[in-house]
């Protein structure tokens, strides 16, 4: 039976993992995230699962992706400054395809900035942070509940492509309390496990392999270097290193549209709003507010791959306003997709953008 | 079974030098994994960066070849989320004591349940030797061309005060000890941490009028001062040479551990 609850957003998180089978938390205290580690140590141990408190992020994230190749549902949580430290193992979880979800409730940054306000500074980071070209995939809550089932999402995603899982998440909706309903049951999509015979890093059509879980005799050598489906270290060979790359990237991209989470509200739109986590509660509000306006709006409920098809939902479309709580990182990346003209709204200082403002640049475009 | 079945031979011939000792290192280790009788399944090694974290790619288990530094906190995760599997560590002196610092002294604080075995050749070998933690004082590497003007660090008194369940210290010399010493590690309950002093003549002895093989093994066993007779010379007040190292087993206790199977 589904519970309704009165819910803190990192706790709706921790819940979403526990409900999704995750068994494993490896992470280090940091404002604002702390909630979801303090709520994982109470409840992992009642199901069987393991909590640790390691000595940094890096050994957090390094502890998650050990554990995930025992075949264990794993993840951390963490904030901008224990983010920047995740980065070099979250590249080598893209190389080794390591399922794993990382959740980051931002901050304002850069360095230590504003530890306890709400930003959405580190979204190109989530996408770019670690050296090299390869592909990851990031959602964005805008409420408790999703919070908790994006969570759920992350999981699945995670383990469907091997790939690191972002909750970039933030400040607000982290430390938000609201209505939360908890369904009896999610939906859970395992890992694909490795097939008897077949190579540890060779893919099908997919280009995603099977995961050979560590215990069950496949004898498999997991290496960050670049490698070849054998999974042996084959790191000068330019063809070997294009194709794993490529793969790595493809295996993502290819399949954004189908990964794709968004919501879409007045296709006919002149005036469209594009948002994903917080801002999208401002222009709820505006839209509520002003309902004759006939304003258009977008949420992104996964942001990276960006499902750029999406764009061609509003053909009337003259203008896209984005706001953002960072200097218009995702405004840019909308921009290299359309023509028409994009409003990026940044928003610095770690307060979400009230509807008075948007409403001022709505009537600057009318 | 022999050690010779724990070998990945398809991945021959291995990137190490000519002379190198490394791989009188992970013999002992496979014979030491053989003699326990454990199964190539229940076992994973898993290593940092450096030429001693290359091993685990030569063996046929389960094998996580990580980030430099970090294999002890990635072994950590393996181990609490399947305290069943038996986890080795390979590392070196610069992954383990300079960028692996925190997580070594985090790893034998936790006594999490699992077998380290450090190869220290004194030289960042995989980069072309540089200087270390474990660079002797005085000793030549390309970032220590006037001489090493920092103390080493002393990695087997360091694990037994962080907290290690056992601690031993041998060389590629004393490969009868330092294959019983790796077999008491994987057989302690805890975290095990055996030192091996081995020679790279490529890229330490090159530099330090230790060219050949012979010369650097010679260097290692001259050098290498038994526990017992460290002891005595303490107990009477006899000064120990600032460049001679303690051999022998440093600890063995049963602190309370983490991810021991039940």
């Amino acid at each position: 039976m589904t519970r309704i609850e009165f819910m803190q957003g990192n706790t709706a998180c921790a819940e979403g993992a526990l409900a999704a089978g995750c068994r494993f938390f490896g992470g280090y205290p940091i404002t604002p995230s702390t909630e979801i580690a303090e709520h994982m140590a109470r409840r992992l141990p009642k199901v069987g699962g393991t909590f640790i408190q390691m000595e940094d992020e890096i050994a957090g994230i390094a502890s998650v992706i050990g554990a995930s190749w025992t075949g264990t549902r794993s993840m951390t949580a963490t904030s901008g400054p224990g983010f920047s430290l995740m980065m070099e193992n979250i590249g080598y979880a893209a190389m080794t395809e390591t399922p794993c979800v990382i959740v980051n409730i931002q901050r304002g940054g850069p360095s230590t900035g504003q530890p306890t306000m709400a930003a959405q500074g580190d979204m190109l980071q989530c996408r770019f942070g670690s050296h090299g070209d390869y592909s990851i995939i990031a959602l964005s809550p805008a409420s408790v509940q999703e919070m908790y089932d994006l969570t759920v999402k992350a999981f699945n995603l995670a383990d469907r492509f091997r790939v690191p899982v972002f909750v970039m998440s933030d400040e607000v909706i982290g430390h938000m309390r609201e209505r939360i309903e908890i369904p009896e049951t999610v939906p859970i999509v395992p890992r694909n496990g490795l097939e008897q015979g077949v190579l540890p890093f060779a893919a099908g059509e997919d280009k995603i392999p099977g995961f050979p879980e560590f215990g069950r005799g496949f004898g498999v050598h997991v290496t960050g270097l670049t490698h070849d489906e054998r999974g042996y270290p084959e790191a000068t060979d330019p063809k070997i290193h294009a194709g794993l790359v490529g793969r790595l990237v493809a295996k993502v991209e290819d399949a954004r549209h189908e990964i794709a989470d968004y919501s879409v509200t007045s296709e006919g739109a002149e005036i469209v709003f594009i948002t994903y986590g917080p801002t999208t509660r401002t222009v709820r509000q505006l839209l509520h507010d002003r309902p004759e306006a006939g304003i258009g709006h977008l949420q992104l409920r996964i942001v990276w791959p960006f499902p750029e098809k999406v764009l061609q939902a509003f053909p009337k479309a003259r203008a896209f306003i984005v706001p953002e709580m960072n200097l218009g990182q995702i405004a840019r990346e909308i921009q290299r997709h359309t023509c028409v003209p994009v409003v990026s709204v940044p928003k610095l200082g770690g307060e979400l953008h009230t509807p008075d403002e948007l409403a001022a640049v709505l009537e600057g475009l009318l | 079974m022999s050690a010779d079945d724990w070998f990945r031979t398809d991945r021959l011939p291995h990137i190490y030098c000519t002379g190198c000792g490394n791989g009188t290192i992970i013999n002992c280790t496979l014979e030491a994994v053989d003699a326990m009788g454990w199964n190539k399944n229940d076992t994973v090694f898993i290593s940092g960066i450096g030429c001693s974290s290359r091993a685990p790619g030569y063996i046929v288990t389960d094998s996580l070849h990580t980030t430099h530094g970090r294999a002890l906190a990635f072994a950590t995760g393996v181990k609490l989320a399947n305290p069943r599997l038996h986890i080795v560590v390979f590392t070196g002196d610069g992954d383990l004591a300079a960028i692996g610092g925190n997580h070594f002294i985090h790893a034998c604080r936790r006594n999490v349940d699992m077998t380290v075995v450090c190869m220290n050749n004194m030289i960042y070998g995989m980069t072309g030797g540089q200087g270390s933690p474990c660079t002797p004082v005085g000793a030549l590497s390309t970032t220590t061309p006037y001489g090493m003007g920092e103390p080493v660090f002393d990695l087997a008194e360091l694990a037994v005060t962080a907290g290690a369940n056992y601690v031993a210290r041998w060389t590629s010399y004393h490969v009868t000890e330092l294959t019983r010493a790796i077999q008491t590690g994987l057989e302690t309950p805890g975290f095990s941490f055996i030192e091996a002093m081995v020679q790279c003549p490529t890229a330490y002895g090159r530099r330090n009028k230790l060219r050949q093989v012979s010369d650097m093994i010679t260097y290692l066993k001259t050098h290498a001062l038994l526990m017992q007779k460290k002891k005595r010379m303490e107990e009477e007040g006899e000064p120990i040479p600032p460049e001679m190292f303690a051999v022998g087993e440093f600890t063995r206790r049963s602190r309370p551990a983490l991810g021991v199977p039940k």
